[in-house]
């Protein structure tokens, strides 16, 4: 029975495991949701979609990435659009007095990493929860930042460069900043699925004692987690600061949240262990995309938090549900052919014919 | 051994109900958008082009700061019923649910693809907002700022409630008008650094040192309730038992006013001490009732609503072109007169008293 047992939990392989995982599905899910808008709503059928739609997914996009592979050993950053707020504070003030573009944003970096090293040091080393930690430093970043530029907005940048941040790859409609993030994607997604620090990150997903025990540097893996996460937000604050051509304490307010939202839709588990690139970054266009048509129609913003938070549930839940079924359907076969096999069975043929 | 044959054949299946639950998602997804689009047909099929009406099918949106808050609500419902008036076919309300400055922009790309005739924007950021306004002017929207300014290269035209030198001026003549010329007044503000309620403090300086029918009024001091109830209800008390011979006392903030009326209504000065200000009508109708308070001021929010929209039609036509001097007609509200940097002023402030103030709701 035993051999029956491990057949059955066996998992997809080969090709089927490429074309039918959680993110090839996500990847089928948002193809199908675009196409469904390009014929059933007005106007969305239009390069001016792919600019708009695009300019506005970047910054969540830019984040979730490193996002993923945070959550996905195990821990949490909350911390990281505060971290691009003050990144744009630090820019806007840097900038009022006079320093040198290239300086600015270079500080703005070192001022992510650093954001990002602080939360590193408090989770990785001294070992607090993250959770609790970037809760802490949410709040204090973006007191920092208020700190910095204060009431202030800082807005007159160099044409030149704002006009690169909302600049577009020839008559395609997609921004160049797009390729910068595309990069970001294929750096992370091969640190993640390719290298062993990558695959030690699922391990330790799964359990931070085991992991340990195999030799994976459970402390240094979260350290640098941390610190890349913090200088991709300064990098999104750069950019958030220059797409919209003002630089304030309040920039990017909110978007850890649905940075965390695409992660989640993405197929990235809350709990740790499970998730991939590719699913992370269709989980986010699929927010995009339903939010832009939606607005498009006119909708109102409270429908569209109302949307996302259903997908948001019905992504985390889903799942849950679909295992929960499969393994008393699974229950259910065993029994009734551990009856089928002892020959005692009361009810026949339904174990043949089903 | 018999049952593996029947096992293999299930991890098939299981591998179908993957992609069927994403079918289902997907399909769920797009049921919901079409429900919802369900009102987005209209403006589509009208869009498209129209049946060969002379004139075009004008259509205006309205972008305020943030949805669901109070005083916007009325400037919204003002200019709804602008918009209907002055012809436009099509009005609509879209905005964010926080008031941050960046929040607003993707609303704007939104108007643009759409092909919205004109945009009604009160700008979180004035500079966040620019370039995408830039966009839709490219489009070949025409832009009216209300309430809050964008910066002034990324509009037509910026509609003002009123002008900050008329909202003082109402006030000291209310009080002066209250306690008869003469006698001791205080002014109760908001934060000493309001830079609101400083310039209006600082016309009201002016002209009760220059006007000689106010030069038997003292204004003995100004303190500050920093807008927090409580710390004015205390600053109105304090005020009484510091200066005896009150007469009046001048509030430029909802927030004081409406303090202050609560003390004096339950105090021996009740219709003693004269209280004027600006004040939200809800909040003071029960102290103009009682006769705490005969008359104060404020601008009524629905004529900013309504004027922004007849100046976005009179641009949609052609009619003006949002320079100094040029001048339309506001429906009910008579002809409004582009100023200098195309700013247009709405009126002068209104004075709430028993008589007139069931008239409003906000």
């Amino acid at each position: 029975m035993s051999e029956v047992l491990t057949e059955e939990r066996r998992g997809l392989t080969g090709v089927a495991r490429l074309l039918l995982n959680r993110g090839a599905i996500m990847i089928y899910v948002v193809v199908a949701v675009l196409l469904y808008c390009i014929v059933a709503v007005p106007r969305f059928a239009s390069v001016r979609t792919t600019g708009f739609l695009l300019l506005d997914v970047i910054p969540i996009l830019m984040i979730a990435i490193p996002m993923t592979l945070v959550i996905i050993s195990g821990e949490i950053d909350l911390s990281v659009a505060s971290t691009a707020g003050l990144a744009s504070a630090v820019m806007g003030v840097l900038w009022a007095g006079g320093a040198g573009m290239g300086t600015v944003i270079v500080v703005c970096l070192l001022v992510g990493l650093v954001a990002g090293a602080v939360n590193g040091i408090l989770v990785a080393v001294v070992g607090l929860p993250s959770l609790a930690v970037t809760i802490g430093t949410l709040a204090l970043y973006r007191g920092l930042a208020l700190v910095v530029i204060g009431d202030d907005a800082v807005a007159n940048f160099p044409r030149g460069l704002t006009q690169f941040a909302t600049s577009k790859i020839g008559t395609t409609g997609i921004p160049v900043v797009m390729l910068l993030v595309l990069a970001l994607a294929v750096i992370f997604g091969v640190i993640l699925h390719f290298t062993p620090f990558g695959r030690a990150l699922f391990a330790l997903g799964f359990s931070t004692e085991a992991a340990q025990f195999v030799g994976i540097k459970v402390n240094r893996a979260k350290f640098l987690l941390y610190v890349a996460t913090g200088l991709i937000s300064a990098m999104t604050g750069v950019f958030w600061t220059l797409r919209y051509s003002s630089a304030r304490s309040d920039n990017a307010s909110g978007l850890e949240l649905a940075v965390i939202a695409g992660v989640l839709l993405g197929g990235v588990s809350i709990f740790g262990g499970k998730g991939s690139i590719p699913g992370v970054v269709a989980g986010v266009l699929l927010i995009g995309i339903v939010n832009y048509a939606l607005r498009l129609q006119r909708i109102s913003d409270v429908v569209l938090i109302i949307v996302t938070g259903s997908l948001l549930i019905v992504s985390v839940v889903g799942p849950s549900l679909f295992d929960w079924l499969r393994r008393a359907q699974h229950d259910r076969r065993v029994h009734r052919s551990l009856v089928t096999a002892t020959g005692i069975s009361p009810t026949g043929n339904t174990s043949t014919t089903s | 051994m018999a049952i593996s044959p029947k096992l293999r054949r299930t991890a098939a299946p299981r591998g179908f109900r993957r992609v069927a639950a994403g079918i289902a998602a997907t399909t769920a997804i797009a049921l919901l958008a079409t429900a919802c689009g369900g009102g987005g047909d209209e403006p589509a099929a009208s869009g498209a082009p129209s049946g060969g009406g002379e004139s075009q099918d004008l259509t205006i949106t309205f972008i305020p700061k943030q949805l669901n808050n109070p005083y916007t609500d009325v400037v919204l419902a003002g200019g709804k019923k602008g918009a209907e008036a002055a012809g436009f076919v099509k009005s609509n309300i879209v905005g964010p649910l926080e008031a941050s400055a960046s929040s607003q922009v993707s609303f704007i790309n939104a108007e643009t693809q759409a092909a919205t005739s004109v945009i009604v924007i009160a700008a979180n950021d004035p500079d966040a907002v620019g370039p995408a306004l830039q966009e839709a002017r490219d489009g070949g929207a025409k832009i009216v700022a209300f309430d809050s300014d964008t910066a002034e290269q990324y509009r037509d035209v910026f509609i003002s409630q009123v002008v900050s030198k008329d909202v003082a001026l109402i006030q000291t003549k209310q009080i002066s008008d209250q306690i008869g010329g003469k006698g001791e007044i205080a002014i109760l503000s908001a934060t000493a650094n309001a830079t609101n309620q400083n310039e209006w403090i600082k016309f009201m300086k002016e002209d009760l040192e220059t006007n000689p029918a106010y030069k038997d009024i003292k204004l003995v001091t100004t303190v500050y309730g920093d807008d927090d109830d409580t710390k004015s209800f205390q600053e109105a008390q304090g005020l009484l038992q510091a200066y005896p011979d009150l007469k009046g006392i001048i509030s430029p903030t909802t927030v004081g006013i409406a303090a202050t009326a609560r003390y004096l209504s339950t105090s021996k000065y009740k219709g003693k001490v004269a209280l004027t200000g600006l004040g939200l009508p809800n909040e003071m109708r029960a102290y103009v009732k009682d006769g705490t308070v005969k008359e104060f001021a404020l601008w009524d929010p629905a004529q900013l609503g309504q004027v922004a929209a007849y100046a976005g039609k009179a641009l949609a036509d052609g009619t003006i072109t949002g320079k100094p001097g040029d001048k339309f007609m506001a429906g009910d509200l008579g002809e409004k007169v582009v100023g200098e940097k195309n700013i247009v002023i709405v009126g002068p402030p209104t004075s709430f008293n028993a008589e007139n103030i069931d008239k409003y709701d906000f």
